[in-house]
C-alpha cells in the first residue's frame, strides 16, 4: 500500500493548489501558473516513479540480502559445528606423554578420637606385630594423620601383558604394596599373574584401602594378616573362569609366603599356597551376587610375639615354628532398582574364617629378662602349639542419595581352642571375644572425592571398651581404573 | 563347591552345539540390536545394560565377566563410556580374543566423529570424556556408518557368513535411508528450536536436528544439580528462553520436572537408547518415539 501514497499525494496537490492563486490572477497568470503546475506535476510523478523504482529494487535487495543471510546463518552453523569438531580435536602431533602408563595418586587421611592404648592388641590372638609400632590401619595415630599415600602405575606392557604398581609413599619410605603383570593373551579363561600381588581368597583381600566402606578393615582381616590388614605375596597366581552363562571362577597361587602369617624362611620352593573358588551371578534386574570359598596355607619360622608371664614377671618371647591353615567362606550380594545404583543402592557383605594353626611354640626372654621359661634370662622351653580360631564380620551399606551413603559393620572373632603343651603354664592364654560395632556415613562429591563420619564402639582388648571417632577423606587424582564387583 | 562344577562342566557341554553363531557381547542395548539387525539368525547377541541404566555408571558384575569369557566379538560404544567397568570386565573374562586391539573388540565411536573433543583435561570440569562426547547413538547418521564398520567387522570375525553379514546390512542401509528421508521430513520444525537438556548427552541429536541447545541442568557432566543452579538456569530462561527440556530415559527425572513447572515448558524423555521407553523396542521405533515425543512438545505450546 504504501508506495501508492506519494502519487495520491502529489494528485491531492495538483487539483488542491489550483483553486487558491485562481480568485485574484488574470488569465496569463493563470496559463503561466497552470504551465508551472503542469511542470510541478510532472516533475513530481517522475520522481515519484523514481523513488517507487528504487523502493522495488530496495525490495528486491532486502529478500535477496535475506536469502544471503540464512545462508550465511546456515554456513556459520556449518562452521561452528565443523569448528566444534576439528578445531577442539588433539593436537596432531603425539606427545611422548602418549605412551605413559596411566597414573593415580589416592590422598588419604583423617582426624581419629580413640582411647590411649599402650599396645593395640586383638585380645585372645596371635599379635602379628612383635613390637607394635602403633601405623597400621587398624589403629593408626590419634589426631589427626595422613595414612599412606598411594601411588598407582598401570598400562599395557605389549598386546599379551599388563602390568600394575602399588606403591605406598610414607614419611622416609616408599613399600611396594603390589608390583605384578598380568595375561591378556591365554584364553580359554586362564589368567596368569606374578610378582607382588595381593592374594585372591576372601572378598576384601583384594580391595585396597581407598575401596573401602568403612576407614578400617574388619577386625577378622587384622587378626588374619596384620597391619596391612590383608594377605599379599611375591609369586604367581593363576586362574580359570569356567565357561559357563553364570560367574564360575577358580584359581591357586604359590608364592613366597613372606608375610604374616607366615615368615620368610631363606629357602627354596614356596612358603605358601592358596586355592580359591568364586561363584556368583544376577537374579532379575536387581540383585547381583558372588560368593566364594578360600583356603591358604602358609609356613613360618620363628615367627614372634610377646605374651604376658603366667608369673607376673617380664614378659615372654615367643617363636611359632609350624603350618598355619586359613579357610574362609566370603559373600556379597548388592542390589540396585533396575540395575541402577545413581539414586539408590544397598550391599550386603559378610566372611567368615577359620584358620589352625600346628607346630611348636619356643618360649624364652628377650634381652636376658626373666620369666617362668627363662628363670635365668637364656633358657627357652619348647612346646606343642595348636589353635584353632574364627571370627567373622557383616556389613551393610545403604546409598539412599546420589551422594550419601550409610553403614553398619559388625565384628565378632573368638579365640577358641589355643593349646600350648607345657608353655600352658609359662605363658598368659587368655580366652576371649572380640566384638566391634561400627556406624558410619560419608558423602561423595563425586567418584573421585569422599568424606566420611565414622563411629565404633571397639572391644577387641580385654577389658577396654574404646569408643572412636573417625573424620577421614579419600581423593583420588588423575586416571583412576575401574574397581572390581 | 563339587555341585557347582558339575552344574558348570554341564552348562558348559550344553553350550557347546551352539557355537555356530557368532556370540555377541554389546555393552549398550543399541549396539545389541544393530548387531542383531546386521546378523539376523547368524548371532546370538546379549546386552550387558538396559535402557533404564546409567551407562557411565555400570559394575564389573560376575555376570558380565561370564558371558564376556564365551563371547566372540565385544560391541562397545568407546570414548570412555565404559571406562568404569569394561576393562575390569574384559581383563577378568581370561578372554583374549575380545581383548582392545584385537578384532573382537569394537568400539562404534571409532566409526564416527565425535563432538565436544575437550580442549583442555581436567577434573574440574566434571566427568569429561578425553576423546570427546560418547552419546553417538542419538543422531542416526552415526548408526548406519557404525553398522557399515560393523558389519564389516563381523564379515572379518566370521567369513563364512560374510555375505550374510553384507546383505544384512545392504537391507539395514536401505530400510535405514528411507527412514532418514521420513525423520528428516517430518522432523523439519524442530529446527532451530532452543531446547534445555538435563545431562550433555544431546549433541549429536542436536546437530542432527538443528536443535538449539540453550542450557544444560548439571552444572558439570556428571554432577546433580543442586537447587542454586537450577534457579541460576531457571534466571537465565527470561532472557533466552526454551521450548522444552530434555532428559535421557535413565535419568532422575526430578531437575527437569522443577524447570519444566517453573518455566512452564514440557519435559521430554527421551528414550535415549532401545528400551528407553516401552515404544522404542527396536532401533526404528527408537527415533520414531523420539520425534514422536519432540514434535508433540513442541505443539505443546
Amino acid at each position: 500500500m504504501k508506495k501508492f501514497s506519494p502519487t495520491a499525494l502529489a494528485v491531492a496537490l495538483s487539483f488542491a493548489l489550483p483553486a487558491l492563486p485562481a480568485a485574484a490572477a488574470n488569465e496569463a497568470d493563470l496559463a503561466e501558473i497552470r504551465a508551472q503546475l503542469q511542470q510541478m506535476k510532472s516533475a513530481y510523478e517522475q520522481r515519484i516513479a523514481a523513488l517507487e523504482q528504487k523502493l522495488a529494487q530496495a525490495e528486491g535487495a532486502a529478500s535477496r540480502a535475506g536469502a544471503a543471510a540464512a545462508q550465511a546463518e546456515s554456513v556459520a552453523r556449518e562452521a561452528e559445528s565443523a569448528a566444534r569438531q576439528a578445531s577442539l580435536r588433539p593436537p596432531a602431533s603425539h606427545p611422548a606423554t602418549g605412551f605413559n602408563p596411566d597414573i593415580s595418586l589416592i590422598l588419604q587421611g583423617q582426624y581419629r578420637d580413640m582411647k590411649k592404648v599402650a599396645e593395640r592388641r586383638i585380645g585372645g590372638f596371635w599379635n602379628p606385630a612383635a613390637h607394635d609400632d602403633g601405623d597400621g590401619h587398624g589403629a593408626g595415630e590419634r589426631g589427626f594423620s595422613v595414612d599412606h599415600t598411594e601411588l598407582v602405575f598401570a598400562a599395557n606392557v605389549d598386546p599379551y601383558w599388563r602390568g600394575q604398581a602399588i606403591l605406598a609413599l610414607q614419611d622416609g619410605e616408599v613399600e611396594v604394596e603390589e608390583a605384578w603383570f598380568q595375561s591378556l593373551g591365554l584364553g580359554h579363561g586362564f589368567g596368569l599373574k606374578g610378582g607382588r600381588l595381593r592374594s585372591g581368597i576372601g572378598y576384601l583381600n583384594e580391595q585396597h584401602a581407598h575401596a573401602w566402606d568403612f576407614a578400617d578393615a574388619p577386625l577378622m582381616y587384622q587378626a588374619l594378616f596384620g597391619e596391612h590388614a590383608s594377605y599379599a605375596q611375591d609369586g604367581v597366581q593363576l586362574k580359570w573362569l569356567a565357561p559357563t552363562p553364570f560367574f564360575l571362577e577358580f584359581g591357586a597361587e604359590l608364592g613366597r609366603g613372606q608375610n604374616f602369617p607366615g615368615t620368610d624362611r631363606d629357602k627354596n620352593g614356596a612358603g605358601a599356597g592358596a586355592l580359591f573358588a568364586h561363584v556368583g551371578d544376577d537374579l532379575g534386574d536387581s540383585h547381583s551376587w558372588r560368593a566364594g570359598l578360600s583356603y591358604l596355607q602358609t609356613k613360618a619360622k620363628e615367627r614372634e610375639t610377646h605374651f604376658a608371664d603366667a608369673g607376673g614377671l617380664d614378659e615372654a618371647a615367643a617363636f611359632f615354628d609350624g603350618r598355619s591353615k586359613t579357610w574362609v567362606a566370603d559373600f556379597v550380594w548388592k542390589w540396585a532398582p533396575a540395575g541402577d545404583a545413581k539414586q539408590r543402592s544397598f550391599k550386603l557383605q559378610g566372611e567368615y574364617f577359620q584358620r589352625r594353626e600346628t607346630g611348636t611354640l619356643t618360649c624364652s626372654s628377650e634381652d636376658g629378662g626373666i620369666n617362668n621359661c627363662a628363670p635365668t634370662g637364656t633358657e627357652s622351653v619348647v612346646s606343642d602349639y595348636r589353635t584353632r580360631q574364627s571370627g567373622w564380620y557383616l556389613q551393610g551399606v545403604y546409598q539412599f542419595s546420589p551422594r550419601w551413603r550409610a553403614g553398619l559393620r559388625y565384628d565378632r572373632l573368638d579365640s577358641g581352642r589355643r593349646d600350648f603343651g607345657i608353655n600352658a603354664a609359662n605363658v598368659v592364654v587368655e580366652d576371649y571375644q572380640p566384638k566391634r560395632v561400627t556406624l558410619m556415613a560419608d558423602y561423595s562429591w563425586s567418584e573421585f572425592a569422599r568424606m566420611r563420619l565414622q563411629f565404633a564402639q571397639d572391644k577387641s582388648m580385654p577389658g577396654v571398651t574404646d569408643n572412636q571417632v573417625w573424620l577421614q577423606y579419600i581423593m583420588s587424582l588423575g586416571a583412576h581404573g575401574a574397581h572390581k564387583f | 563347591m563339587k555341585r557347582f562344577l558339575l552344574i558348570g562342566l554341564a552348562a558348559a557341554l550344553l553350550s557347546l552345539p551352539a557355537q555356530a553363531a557368532l556370540k555377541v557381547f554389546a555393552t549398550v542395548p543399541e549396539w545389541a540390536a544393530l548387531a542383531q539387525e546386521i546378523g539376523g539368525g547368524r548371532v546370538t547377541v546379549y546386552a550387558a545394560t538396559h535402557g533404564l541404566q546409567d551407562p557411565h555408571r555400570i559394575e564389573a558384575k560376575p555376570s558380565l565377566i561370564a558371558r564376556a569369557r564365551s563371547a566372540q566379538l565385544v560391541v562397545a560404544t568407546g570414548a570412555e563410556l565404559e571406562v568404569g567397568w569394561l576393562p575390569v570386565v574384559l581383563r577378568e573374562s581370561g578372554n583374549r580374543d575380545i581383548q582392545p586391539g584385537r578384532p573382537g573388540y569394537f568400539e562404534a565411536a571409532s566409526a564416527v566423529r565425535l563432538l565436544d573433543v575437550p580442549a583442555v583435561l581436567d577434573r574440574a570440569h566434571g566427568d569429561v570424556h578425553a576423546a570427546g562426547n560418547p552419546h553417538i547413538q542419538t543422531d542416526p547418521r552415526n548408526i548406519l556408518k557404525v553398522a557399515e564398520a560393523l558389519a564389516a567387522r563381523m564379515a572379518e570375525l566370521d567369513p563364512a557368513e560374510a555375505a550374510a553379514y553384507r546383505s544384512g546390512f545392504a537391507a539395514f542401509a536401505e530400510k535405514w535411508r528411507a527412514a532418514l528421508v521420513r525423520w528428516e521430513k517430518i522432523a523439519a520444525p524442530l529446527k532451530g528450536v532452543p531446547v534445555l537438556v538435563q545431562h550433555n548427552a544431546f549433541p549429536y541429536l542436536n546437530a542432527w536436528l538443528g536443535l538449539r541447545e540453550v542450557g544444560t541442568l548439571e552444572p558439570r557432566p556428571g554432577v546433580e544439580p543442586s537447587g542454586g543452579h537450577l534457579a541460576d538456569v531457571l534466571a537465565k530462561l527470561t532472557a533466552q528462553p526454551a521450548r522444552m527440556v530434555l532428559r535421557p530415559a535413565y535419568q532422575h527425572d526430578a531437575p527437569s520436572r522443577w524447570i519444566a513447572e517453573r518455566a512452564k515448558i514440557p519435559a521430554v524423555i527421551v528414550p535415549f537408547t532401545v528400551g528407553g521407553t516401552p515404544e522404542a523396542g527396536d532401533l526404528v521405533a527408537l527415533f520414531d518415539d523420539t520425534l514422536r515425543r519432540l514434535l508433540a512438545a513442541l505443539a505443546a505450546r
